[in-house]
């Protein structure tokens, strides 16, 4: 049976991943929502893989919801992101800069 | 278990509240296509209205004698404070409307779906401040925070509302991925998600506060939460938020959105991780310090009103970070005291902004103030009295608010960080003190705007209430701390 390190070393390393993404990423936003899925996604990894060696169904409730809210959450990014092209004909990271100060 | 042990009457005002909103959502979808839908400008009345029944549903449903409801098999808690904070947020929300209603108009933002989004954000702060489960805490501060992206947005044709927009959902989304990946571990090592469960494991356990996952679950919830505040280094978001959103919603979101964050984190820290104050409360001294000071002097270059009042939002995040990082009662009730009268005083200033604003023309720079007492001398000595407050000079309810923080700082032994304090404030008093010189001893750049502001009479009363009540209040203001003392004491 696979440890449960092994699965948080999984969670761990997608958080990382994601926020480097979220940092280093000059280019699109589309990525930075991109990066922001695979963050919920590395925090189910720990609450399912806790879940499951705890023997508590809570954690897997808790999956649940945070897969519906990251629904939402990128319903509401992506509209954003509409209104932002629409204004702007660019989503270039490097070219959201006018406010400043 | 049956329905009457989920004891759903302690939810009654958040049914209420919700209820409100689909039905004003309903009247948004009514009309026929193609033509505007006059019914609209009934949104921000009935909004109001809403939450001032939800303010009286949250006043009756305030537990007698002090004692907790738990609800909803613990999911949910109603206790003195939820009330108290749920009563606060309801009104400082409604008077925020009211604010911006021409402001709104004026830009064809007077649309049911604003309103709408509003009241659901109120809904998630009410459940952020009736919560004692990490998913009640979660939900609620998403349904907030995801309201509060959309308001952003909704000038669709702002270049500056919509990357502001974008600005804040990134950093706000990053936020709350990282308070998640905190609960993770916190679920991992206490094996409960209900915050007293938590509680009890942690002081079960003795928890060793060298113990490293211990203190990495602390270090991510701590972090996630000097996001949602906008402490210093991790608020790069607030300022630009308060600048390009419009400044009906910068007043929205610099009032009630900081009751609740209030809320979450006595739910959270002072609540949940209580024991491990050892831990966070360190931190928390090193935020508040570099927010105060970061916040104080960056406001100091500023040009525009709103950004300036970011800044200022962000030191006086730092001064309510210090009433909690005491990590006593008397410290949680002094940052509670401190965080209504900050919200009620900057509510006041982002309304005396809306109110300045001229048809189209935002009055968002600072050189707009200028010579503002000849113009019109009644918003001027308002803004003299919003701005005095902010800067902590007695008599108004904002020297009191900084007192109590200080006095909470003495009391629990960090005596260097109160003299910090102190000296901070006094270099924030310098860009507040120079908005009454703009306004009473400046001439005005250039002559023409001499005509007052375009009337909106329901706004400039709620404008010279709020200002005055910041002084008025004055003679109750122990029965105010002693409230704040006796609903913490009741919660923690």
């Amino acid at each position: 049976m696979i440890p449960l390190s092994h699965y948080l070393a999984l969670g761990a390393a997608l958080f990382a991943l994601s926020v480097v993404g979220i940092f280093l990423n000059r280019k699109n936003v589309v990525i930075l929502l991109m990066s922001i899925e695979l963050l919920l996604l590395a925090v189910n990894i720990n609450f399912v893989a806790f879940s499951h060696f705890l023997q508590d169904v809570a954690g897997q409730v808790f999956v649940f919801f945070i897969l519906t809210v990251a629904a939402a959450e990128s319903a509401i990014g992506l509209a954003i992101l509409i209104v932002l092209f629409r204004s702007r004909r660019t989503i270039n990271v490097e070219e959201l800069d006018s406010l400043k100060g | 278990m049956n329905l009457a042990s989920l004891r759903v009457t302690a939810a009654l005002p958040e049914i209420f509240i919700a209820l409100a909103a689909c039905a004003i959502l309903l009247l948004g979808v009514t009309g026929k296509p193609g033509k505007p839908n006059h019914r609209a400008a009934l949104a921000c009345p009935l909004a109001i209205a809403a939450l001032l029944v939800t303010a009286l549903l949250a006043g009756l449903n305030f537990p007698a004698g002090g004692g907790a409801v738990a609800a909803f098999n613990n999911l949910f808690i109603g206790d003195a404070l939820a009330g108290l904070l749920k009563i606060s947020m309801c009104l400082l929300c409604a008077a925020a409307f009211l604010y911006g209603r021409r402001y709104n108009r004026d830009r064809g933002l007077l649309t049911c779906e604003y309103y709408v989004l509003g009241l659901f954000s109120v809904a998630g702060m009410m459940v952020v401040a009736s919560a004692s489960h990490l998913l009640t805490l979660y939900l609620g501060l998403e349904l907030m925070s995801l309201c509060l992206y959309a308001m952003v947005a909704c000038h669709r044709d702002s270049r500056l509302a919509s990357e502001a927009a974008m600005k804040y959902f990134v950093l706000g989304a990053l936020a709350s991925s990282i308070l998640l990946y905190g609960m993770s571990l916190l679920y991992g090592l206490t094996g409960s998600l209900e915050l007293p469960v938590i509680r009890a494991a942690l002081f079960a356990e003795a928890a060793d506060p060298d113990d490293a996952a211990l203190a990495l679950a602390v270090v991510f919830v701590v972090v996630a939460l000097a996001f949602k505040l906008g402490a210093v280094p991790f608020h790069m978001w607030v300022p630009d938020v308060y600048h390009g959103a419009p400044t009906s919603t910068t007043a929205f979101l610099s009032a009630a959105p900081k009751v609740a964050a209030f809320a979450i984190v006595l739910r959270l820290l002072a609540g949940g991780l209580g024991d491990l104050a050892g831990i966070w409360q360190s931190m928390l001294v090193i935020l508040a310090v570099l927010s105060v000071a970061a916040g104080n002097i960056i406001a100091i270059a500023q040009h525009n009103l709103k950004r300036m009042l970011a800044y200022s939002a962000v030191s006086h995040m730092g001064f309510f970070l210090f009433g909690i990082a005491a990590g006593s009662a008397q410290g949680y009730s002094a940052s509670l005291f401190y965080v209504l009268v900050y919200a009620v005083m900057s509510l006041g200033a982002f309304g005396a902004v809306l109110c300045l604003a001229r048809g189209d023309a935002e009055c968002d720079r600072l050189d707009d103030l200028q010579g503002l007492s000849r113009r019109s001398p009644r918003t001027a000595f308002l803004i003299l009295i919003l701005m005095l407050s902010m800067a902590g000079i007695p008599p108004t309810a904002g020297f009191f608010a900084k007192l109590s923080v200080i006095q909470a700082l003495v009391g629990a032994g960090l005596v260097w960080v109160a003299v910090v304090a102190v000296l901070l404030a006094v270099v924030g008093a310098f860009y507040y003190l120079r908005i009454i010189k703009l306004m009473y001893f400046d001439d005005p750049a250039d002559a023409s705007p001499a005509t007052p502001p375009a009337g909106d009479p329901p706004a400039h009363l709620l404008l010279a209430f709020n200002a005055l009540i910041i002084i008025a209040i004055l003679p109750w203001i122990g029965a105010l701390i002693s409230l704040c003392n006796a609903v913490i004491a009741g919660a923690v």
